[in-house]
């Protein structure tokens, strides 16, 4: 016998998820965050339901949302779930916090700042730890992130805050979103010399600060130039307020603009199917280090060849850790 | 008999805080209270009236009369008093987020006792900073509340030149762990906040600013540590003169005084061997006497059965009479300052001031205290302190007799009394509040009502002082729930920062551990990383408790999911599900905890996570707890268990036995 609770059938699982279930999501959350190989097995089940069954693109958006240690990601979060929520959109959230590398505990303090109602079924919000990861996700993220784009209009993930350079989440999101702090000169320095990723979109948080404020978003402004992203995108760079509310219209709007943007120009499909090739050479990367990758035939080669036709998460990425440990 | 031809000092105010059920049971005990000698009233609200709410309201169930008096309308405060001629006493009311409400039905009772309003003496708290930081009964976001301070003090300056407008607090800043150096950086900075804001709201002219100055007063606390108490009251008093001084010019010796009222420690006080703490709090009453230049204007002292739950009328007559002997009895009152001159007290209090100094620049750095606040800078600095303490506790460096050595204890007879030595509130006031509250609804003029409050709601948006229409609503007989629900709705509400993400560091004991190994063990054959809801339900601000549990959690290797105070059985319910957590830890120490836990398994249950195990901590006499057990909560823990690894343990084998693992080894 399994300790804890019997696995859920994933097939009937995929199912009330897709209806919006809450008890299913949480428990098909919670199979994802299970590691063990029974689990697994369900997992990849359910996860290959869920993607078969998926809703159609165009009413499923995953943003996330990256930048430095209390620049107001939660809080801004908040604010845009208050949006979406009057323009009748669900949103699921994962949030993202720092695990401390000594004890592997974690304080997970995101969603004080999200505090939702109570009877608000059209939200969800689970809360991971780093457990380790670099790149300002867990392992966990991707996984998860599929079951909420299930059930949910809107799929948001918020990063860790510990640096400049969070990248990760642009490889497994639609639209990155970066929110910058206010008198901190750090992205602008990191986004010059060509190491903060250009996201999507750009956000200078806390214009209720004033002069500061309006100072990092002429900089930013500056900094960025007339930056386009793929298919001709050109970055925004907004000022808001999420603890005050302004703005947060103008930000949504731009959000669903690059979602809009990536249908009208066929990017999507082609994006999201990279998204688990990103994921599995990240954990291939994280266990065999770039040796192993050389000896799957170098990362370019795998990306690519895993875009192609992605199927079971969890297999394939089992079927090319086996071939690495044959060898 | 003492020798009545030496002159001897007036003594300090004294004071009991009190109140609970009804403001008819209240207003028996305050008369009984004021038979018996004491000088001064001492009013404790609920919890429901501290936050804004009226007693039929959802949030306020289990809560109404229970920690204090509920106080819905002018006909509650007008019963509060009755028989106590307001233009003679001297009243204090602990009360912040809802100050400007409460003073205005204040002024309204004593209007219809036929007293001008300008006679009226006493103190609101109306010190909201430390609300956010330690005692939890804000509403408001920070500007809005400073805002509703500084109207309060603009006012009672002009209206009600004896009133006390406001009592910066440190007392609660040290309930919530804070040193000596913390407790006067963070008074004086709000302090600073405070009358920088008044000066700025243009509603004082320049030449009466120093009459605000001279009304500031401040509640301080003393802990057991008293000979650097004394000193750090004596720090406080040559800051705050250099301070008001310098900063806001003011001239006079007599409005530069440093005025404090006092209530002891008492997070230092026990539940195991609970008669110490008679020794301890006559020690900390000694702090704040014995230096004449730095001495108490009022004092109001905890009860030897603190840590055990609300105190008995007796149980508060002996504090009262601790004062009495002091004050009476001894020659204390006889003698000018008795410190002045020691070399050993100056070198104290220049380190005090020196420490005190650079906190305050830290502060200032950051903008002033409202950004502090507003940033967690001063609430981990805060939660910081306490878990040094709480681990000294455990390391047994701190020693606390009767807690961590000298166990060994002979059956107390003060504990073994019919009544478990604690109060019981009746459980039927609440329904009789309730009640009584809907009858004044139905036969109010609600014409008037609504007046009042579009006056109230057009003072709140534009900069009009929100005093006057306060008591227009409080004659009209407007309720406590009404008023703030405007101001909810205008300023809109806030969550204070919880201070948890501090770092704690260095070398961990051998018992963590061993305890982190098996966390880590355990969640490896539950599949996941083993998580923690670590709930706080109801109106209860009591933070500590759930902070250090919170922490310790971390540094036992939990992910930890803590969303700070006041959330409701459906709020905890639904995160513990969105979270998929392994446990649900309670911490409720404002006594609803039977109400409330019973209101969270029913919510669980209604939304399928039923099989999530519960525990609690808090303040939960014994015959609750073995209730609760029966109830299906799976571990009750109370001050007693300061040994927090053992909890940790406790929690881990629950966890364990609820996934079908056996016990560990
Ligand atoms: C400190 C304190 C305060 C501080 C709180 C600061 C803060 N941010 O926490 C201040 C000064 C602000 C305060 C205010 C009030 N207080 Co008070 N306070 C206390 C005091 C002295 C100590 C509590 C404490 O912090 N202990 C230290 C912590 C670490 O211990 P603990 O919480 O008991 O936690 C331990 C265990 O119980 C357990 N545990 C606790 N929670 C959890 C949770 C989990 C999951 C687990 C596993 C374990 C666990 O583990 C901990 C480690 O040992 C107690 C009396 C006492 N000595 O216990 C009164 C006491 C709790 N307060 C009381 C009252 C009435 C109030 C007020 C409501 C008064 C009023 N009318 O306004 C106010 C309002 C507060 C509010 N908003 O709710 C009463 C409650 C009466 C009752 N239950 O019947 C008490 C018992 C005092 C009394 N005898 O009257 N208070
Ligand atoms: N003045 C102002 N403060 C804000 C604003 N948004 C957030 N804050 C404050 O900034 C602090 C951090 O906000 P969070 O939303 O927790 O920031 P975060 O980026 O999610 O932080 P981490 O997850 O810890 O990296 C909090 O004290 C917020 O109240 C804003 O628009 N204006
Ligand atoms: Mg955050």
């Amino acid at each position: 016998m399994t300790a804890g609770h019997p696995f859920p059938d994933p097939e009937s699982l995929a199912a009330d998820v897709t209806a919006g279930r809450r008890a299913a999501l949480a428990s098909a959350l919670n199979l994802l965050d299970d590691r063990r190989p029974e689990a697994r097995r369900c997992a990849s089940i359910l996860l290959a339901r869920l993607q078969g069954s998926a809703t159609g693109m165009e009413n499923s958006r995953l943003i996330g949302i990256t930048g430095p240690p209390g620049a107001g990601k939660s809080s801004l979060t908040a604010a845009l779930m208050r949006v979406w929520r009057q323009r009748g959109l669900s949103v699921g959230v994962l949030a993202v916090d720092p695990s401390s590398p000594i004890s592997g505990g974690a304080l997970l303090g995101d969603r004080l700042r999200m505090k939702t109602s109570h009877d608000d079924d059209g939200v969800f919000v689970r809360s991971l730890a780093c457990r380790g990861e670099f790149g300002g996700l867990s392992a966990e993220v991707w996984p998860m992130s599929q079951v909420m784009l299930a059930a949910f209009d809107i799929t948001l993930i918020e990063t860790v805050g510990v640096g400049q350079r969070e990248v990760d989440v642009s490889g497994m999101c639609d639209t990155t979103c970066f929110v910058a702090q206010p008198g901190s000169g750090d992205s602008i320095q990191f986004l010059k010399a060509g190491i903060l990723e250009v996201p999507h979109v750009l956000v200078v948080n806390k214009e209720d600060m004033g002069a500061v404020a309006r100072r990092t978003l002429s900089e930013l402004s500056a900094a960025l130039g007339r930056e386009h992203g793929e298919g001709g995108w050109e970055v925004p760079v907004l000022s808001v307020s999420a603890t005050v509310g302004t703005g947060i219209e103008v930000l949504a709007d731009v959000l669903e603009a690059h979602h809009q943007h990536l249908l009208a120009m066929d990017m999507l499909r082609e994006r999201r199917r990279g998204y688990q090739a990103a994921w599995i050479v990240k954990r291939l990367r994280g266990e065999f280090g770039s040796h192993g990758l050389e000896q799957l035939g170098g990362e370019q080669v795998l990306l690519r060849e895993l875009a192609v036709e992605p199927t079971s998460l969890y297999e394939q990425y089992e079927v090319l850790r086996s071939r690495l440990l044959s060898k | 008999m003492s020798d009545t031809s030496v002159q001897r000092d007036r003594p300090w105010l004294m004071r009991t805080y009190s109140g609970h059920s009804s403001a008819k049971a209240s207003n028996e005990l305050y008369r009984t209270n004021l038979r018996k000698g004491q000088t001064g009233l001492s009013v404790a609200f609920d919890l429901p009236t501290q936050t804004g709410y009226d007693s039929d309201h959802p949030l306020a169930r289990g809560e109404v009369g229970k920690v204090g008096v509920p106080v819905d309308h002018i006909g509650d405060m007008e019963a509060l008093f009755e028989q106590i001629p307001l233009g003679q006493m001297n009243t204090s009311m602990t009360i912040n987020a809802t100050a400007p409400w409460l003073l205005a039905l204040y002024v309204a009772a004593a209007e219809r006792q036929g007293v001008d309003p300008s006679q009226l003496q006493g103190t609101t708290q109306n010190d909201v900073l430390k609300e956010y930081l330690s005692r939890g009964t804000y509403i408001f976001p920070p500007e809005p509340s400073v805002r509703l301070t500084t109207d309060l003090i603009a006012y009672t300056v002009q209206n009600i030149p004896k009133w006390n407008p406001t009592n910066i607090c440190s007392y609660h800043l040290q309930e919530a762990g804070a040193t000596p150096t913390q407790e006067l950086a963070y008074a004086l900075s709000s302090a600073i906040a405070i009358l920088d804001a008044v000066r700025d709201s243009g509603q004082i002219p320049e030449e009466r600013f120093p009459a605000v100055v001279g009304r500031i007063s401040f509640f301080v606390n003393a802990g057991i540590r008293f000979v650097e108490e004394t000193c750090k009251l004596r720090a406080f008093g040559r800051m705050w003169d250099e301070l008001v001084q310098e900063r806001y010019g003011v001239e006079e010796p007599k409005l530069r005084r440093f005025r404090y009222g006092v209530q002891v420690n008492s997070l230092g006080l026990t539940e195991s061997q609970p008669e110490n703490n008679v020794q301890r709090i006559v020690l900390e009453m000694l702090a704040v006497t014995l230096s004449k230049n730095a001495r108490a204007r009022a004092i109001q002292l905890p009860a030897w059965n603190e840590a055990l739950g609300l105190p008995r009328p007796w149980d508060q007559q002996w504090a009262l009479r601790m004062q009495q002997v002091l004050a009476l009895e001894t020659d204390l009152l006889e003698y000018g300052d008795l410190l002045d001159g020691s070399p050993v007290v100056e070198a104290k209090v220049q380190e005090l001031i020196t420490g005190a100094r650079e906190e305050m620049q830290r502060v200032a750095e950051q903008g002033g205290m409202v950004h502090a606040i507003e940033s967690g800078h001063v609430k981990r600095e805060l939660v910081q302190s306490h878990t040094r303490r709480m681990r000294a506790i455990e390391s047994g460096d701190l020693e606390i007799v009767g807690v961590n050595c000298f166990q060994e204890t002979a059956e107390s007879p003060l504990t073994s009394g019919t009544d478990s030595g604690i109060m019981k509130v009746d459980p039927r006031a609440e329904q009789e509040q309730i009640t009584a509250l809907q009858a004044f609804r139905a036969v109010r003029d609600q014409e008037q009502v609504e007046l009042a409050l579009a006056a109230l709601r057009s003072a709140a948006t534009g900069d009009g002082n929100i005093m006057p229409p306060s008591i227009q609503c409080a004659h009209a007989g407007v309720t406590t729930g009404e008023w703030s629900e405007v101001l909810r709705d205008v300023f809109g509400e806030y969550r204070a920062p919880t201070g948890i993400d501090i770092a704690t560091g260095d070398r961990p004991s051998e018992a963590l551990q061993q305890l982190r190994e098996q966390v880590r063990t355990t969640g490896e054959e539950l599949g996941r990383p083993l998580r923690l809801l670590i709930g706080k339900p109801g109106l209860d601000g009591h933070s500590n408790g759930a902070e250090q549990i919170a922490v310790k959690g971390r540094d036992a290797g939990f992910e930890i999911v803590y969303e700070g105070i006041r959330l409701t059985p459906a709020q905890i319910a639904r995160a513990a599900q969105e979270e998929g957590v392994h446990l649900i830890g309670l911490s409720v120490l404002s006594g609803s905890h039977m109400e409330l836990v019973a209101d969270i398994q029913l919510e669980l249950a209604n939304i399928g996570a039923g099989d999530v195990p519960v525990v609690i901590g808090g303040i939960i006499p014994e015959d609750d707890e073995r209730q609760l057990r029966e109830q299906g909560v799976q571990a009750v823990f109370t001050p007693k268990d300061h040994d927090m690894n053992a909890i940790m343990a406790n929690i881990l084998d629950v966890i364990r036995h609820s996934n079908g693992l056996e016990a560990r080894d």
